[in-house]
Order: structure tokens, then C-alpha cells, then sequence
């Protein structure tokens, strides 16, 4: 494939929580930037920078990813979901960021949109985890406020409530 | 923390990899996963000229099982570790990668990049190393299969030239009647490891590999048939042998202990898993 150049910007088309977008970014715009300030999603945030922190999680092609060690030439053609997309069509809040909010499992919230993506990938492949499982899977996120005390405990309800729905569906 | 500039180029062929590392010699670095180069790139502790993607390739993503696991250069950990069966197909590897930093970065990190990065504190080395695996180099001219105990040659050093293309990563699969163990020390779940240590064990032979004391994994061979004080003397040479250094996150002396303590546990798990097929 061509070598993109260092000095200019180059075309990008993704979709965006769903929405197609299109703008340009040099070769050397991270991810997180490249949302926040290209595309004005800013709900991603940017904390450490070197992947340690988890704040800036987003999901490309469903995955849940760092943003930070992302390059936004490498999202081109590909879907991207930020927190923005996790509420439901009418606005009102997603089960997990209702659960979220229910149990108080954010303070300051700087974390929490990483927290959300994260979630969101992984409670689609691990059915019914154990809180030691969710302890692992947040280990990828540093919260300094909550003591991740409520975030486990909204996860854990996200993951009963979900099932007792799946039960009414198949009655 | 941005990085500097850079060209870019996706390739999806390990033929465009190799043609693509020729043109650029050393300033060209091959982009898998990111997990590590790019937080070095943010750093700007590497400036290349060129980064070479090779993150999208299908072709080189591929997972080969037969009397080994073939590890193509840009598969994910995740597409190995979520694989059904790991812990059948190489159960060394099904133990290690819980201990592989988080699921948000193993989403994304290469088994063979980290292999390639060869960071000293690494569980992926350190694996390939205790079950005596080996990386397939390859440049314009020639293919080379090179052993774990040969490829790395010292802090975030390999044996692997300029021009080559570290194409996959080959993991024997388990081996009947043999034990395996896998566990580590850090400082917060997912952290590198102050020490990490595998062991494979089978009749004749007790395989013990140490990381994150010296400069690159290192794995030793005993008989099997050791005796308790002879092994806890075996574990304290070995731990004195690897030169420890005083680190701000832990001392010399903390991680000798460590290689006595730890080492001690895992090769008691790995024998007592030796059950006869």
C-alpha cells in the first residue's frame, strides 16, 4: 500500500456511533485526539496517554480498545463506538450507564466512559462472570474515587438483569 | 505525550512487510498491536521514520495447530487466548495470559510483537522460552527459524536483523504426562512482573523458567527426580545467578526471594499436574 506523508493530512471515513463521518488527520494524530478534537466527540477522555489508565476505551469494529495507542489513520473504514453511542435512540440512558448511575459507581466520572466500552464488549462475550472476573476486566481502568465497589456492584446487576430478561424472552 | 512525526504504511502481505523493512533499514518499525510501541512512540523513546501496520492483515493473523501452535505476526493475544480449547492445545499459554496486562490491551497486542519487543518482564518470552519454541524470521533472501533460547539476547534485544520480519511465533502443543505452571509477582494485577516463573515437568526433565529478574528470560533444566532440599538449592543458585539489580519497585534481594519462593510453588503445582494420559 502507499506510504502516507508525515507533512500533510490525509482523508479518513469511519463510523461513528453509527453515524458515517468523514476529516483528515496527520499520520502521527492519535485516536483520542483525533475525536476529541477533529470530531467533537469529546466524551472520550485522555488520561495517561501510554495505555496505563483506561480513561480514553473506545470500541473499534466492537472491540474495546485504547484510543491513546491508536492512530486515527488506522480507524479509516473502520466502525468506532465512544460513550456517546451507548445510550438508547430516544435518549434515555443504556442499562449499563442507568446501573452506573442507580448504584453511584462514578464520582469525578473521568474514568467512566472507558469503564462503559469496556463493558459493553465484554458482557457481550462473558455471559455470567464472577465478581472476581469483573475485578480482572476493571483491573484495565484506574478509578481514584469509587474503590470500584459500586462499579462492580452495576456490573454485576447488568449482568442479572440481562439474564432474567433473556429468561422472559425464551418463556 | 504525542509522538513525533512519521510515515505510515498499512501492508498486508508479510512479502509488502519485508520489501517495506528493506527500503527503510533500521528506521522502519514494524506497528502489530501497539501496546508497546505506541505508548514508546507517546514517549518518544523510538522515533522512527516509517511505521509499517501490518494490524489489518488477515493473511498474517492466522492461528496453525498441529504438533504446534504457528502464531501468525498479527494475531492478536485475544484471538489465542479466547480460543476454546487453549488450555488442551498449549496450557502454558491458557495460564500466562490472565497475568498478560488487561483484556483491554490484549484486544489488541500481538503474541509474537511482544515476543519481538522482548521486554525482560514479559509472560509471552518468558512461555516460549520454557516450552522451547522458536520465531520464524525472514527477509528478501532468506527464511530462518530461530529458538527462543537463541532470540533473545538481552534487554529488549533479539536476535533478529534490520531487515527481518519476525513472520510468526511456533509453541509446541502439551505433551503428554507433562505439568505445567505459570505465576507471577507484581505490583497490581496486570503490572509487569518483578518475577514471573513457568515451569514444564514430565518424567525425566523439570524445565524452569524465571523472568523479569535478568535481562531476557532464562530457563534451566533439572532432573525431575530432585529431591525437596535439592531443589530449594537448585531455585537459590539459580536465583543468585541471574544477577538481580535494586530497582525503585523491588530490591535485589526481594526478587532472589521471589525466585526461591515462587519458584519453589509453581514447580510444586507443575509436577503434581504430571497426570499419566
Amino acid at each position: 500500500m502507499t506510504v502516507l506523508d508525515r507533512d500533510v493530512s490525509h482523508p479518513i471515513t469511519l463510523v461513528l456511533n453509527g453515524e458515517p463521518r468523514s476529516a483528515s488527520a496527520p499520520t502521527r494524530l492519535l485516536l483520542s485526539d483525533f475525536l476529541r478534537h477533529t470530531l467533537g466527540a469529546t466524551g472520550t477522555h485522555v488520561g495517561c496517554e501510554h495505555g496505563v489508565c483506561g480513561a480514553c476505551t473506545v470500541r473499534i469494529d466492537g472491540v474495546a480498545q485504547r484510543a491513546c495507542m491508536t492512530l486515527a489513520v488506522q480507524v479509516d473504514g473502520r466502525a468506532v463506538d465512544t460513550v456517546e453511542g451507548l445510550a438508547n435512540a430516544d435518549g434515555t440512558l443504556g442499562d449499563l450507564q442507568a446501573a452506573f448511575r442507580r448504584h453511584h459507581a462514578q464520582q469525578c466520572a473521568f474514568c467512566t466512559p472507558g469503564i462503559l466500552n469496556s463493558c459493553a464488549d465484554w458482557l457481550a462475550r462473558v455471559d455470567d462472570p464472577s465478581e472476581a472476573e469483573v475485578r480482572e476486566m476493571l483491573s484495565g481502568h484506574l478509578c481514584r474515587c469509587t474503590g470500584y465497589t459500586p462499579i462492580v456492584a452495576a456490573i454485576l446487576d447488568v449482568v442479572s438483569a440481562r439474564k432474567s430478561t433473556e429468561v422472559t424472552d425464551h418463556a | 505525550m504525542k509522538p513525533a512525526a512519521f510515515d505510515y504504511q498499512r501492508v498486508e502481505t508479510a512479502d509488502e512487510a519485508i520489501a517495506a523493512l528493506a527500503e527503510c533499514g533500521e528506521d522502519g518499525r514494524i506497528l502489530a498491536g501497539g501496546q508497546s510501541l505506541m505508548a514508546i512512540l507517546n514517549m518518544r523513546l523510538a522515533q522512527p521514520k516509517r511505521l509499517i501496520d501490518i494490524s489489518r492483515s488477515k493473511a498474517m493473523a492466522t492461528v496453525d495447530v498441529n504438533e504446534s501452535m504457528r502464531i501468525g505476526a498479527a494475531a492478536t493475544q485475544a484471538s489465542v487466548e479466547w480460543r476454546p480449547d487453549l488450555a488442551r492445545e498449549v496450557p502454558l499459554l491458557a495460564l500466562a495470559f490472565p497475568h498478560v496486562s488487561h483484556f483491554q490491551i490484549r484486544n489488541r497486542g500481538t503474541v509474537v510483537g511482544s515476543i519481538a519487543h522482548a521486554d525482560p518482564a514479559a509472560e509471552l518470552p518468558l512461555c516460549l522460552l520454557a516450552l522451547e519454541g522458536s520465531v520464524q524470521l525472514r527477509n528478501a533472501k532468506r527464511r530462518r527459524d530461530v529458538r527462543a533460547d537463541d532470540f533473545f539476547t538481552g534487554m529488549l534485544s533479539t536476535a533478529r536483523g534490520h531487515d527481518e520480519f519476525v513472520e510468526s511465533a511456533t509453541f509446541p502443543t502439551a505433551r503428554p504426562e507433562t505439568g505445567y505452571a505459570f505465576d507471577e509477582f507484581s505490583m497490581r494485577h496486570g503490572d509487569f512482573a518483578v518475577c514471573a516463573v513457568a515451569v514444564v515437568a514430565d518424567a525425566q526433565r523439570l524445565r524452569i523458567a524465571v523472568g523479569g529478574v535478568a535481562d531476557r528470560p532464562v530457563a534451566r533444566d533439572y532432573d525431575a527426580a530432585l529431591n525437596a532440599s535439592a531443589l530449594d538449592d537448585a531455585l537459590n543458585e539459580f536465583a543468585w545467578s541471574l544477577g538481580a539489580r535494586d530497582e525503585p519497585q523491588a530490591s535485589a534481594t526481594m526478587r532472589r526471594r521471589l525466585v526461591r519462593t515462587l519458584g519453589r510453588r509453581t514447580v510444586e503445582q507443575a509436577l503434581s499436574r504430571r497426570s499419566p494420559s
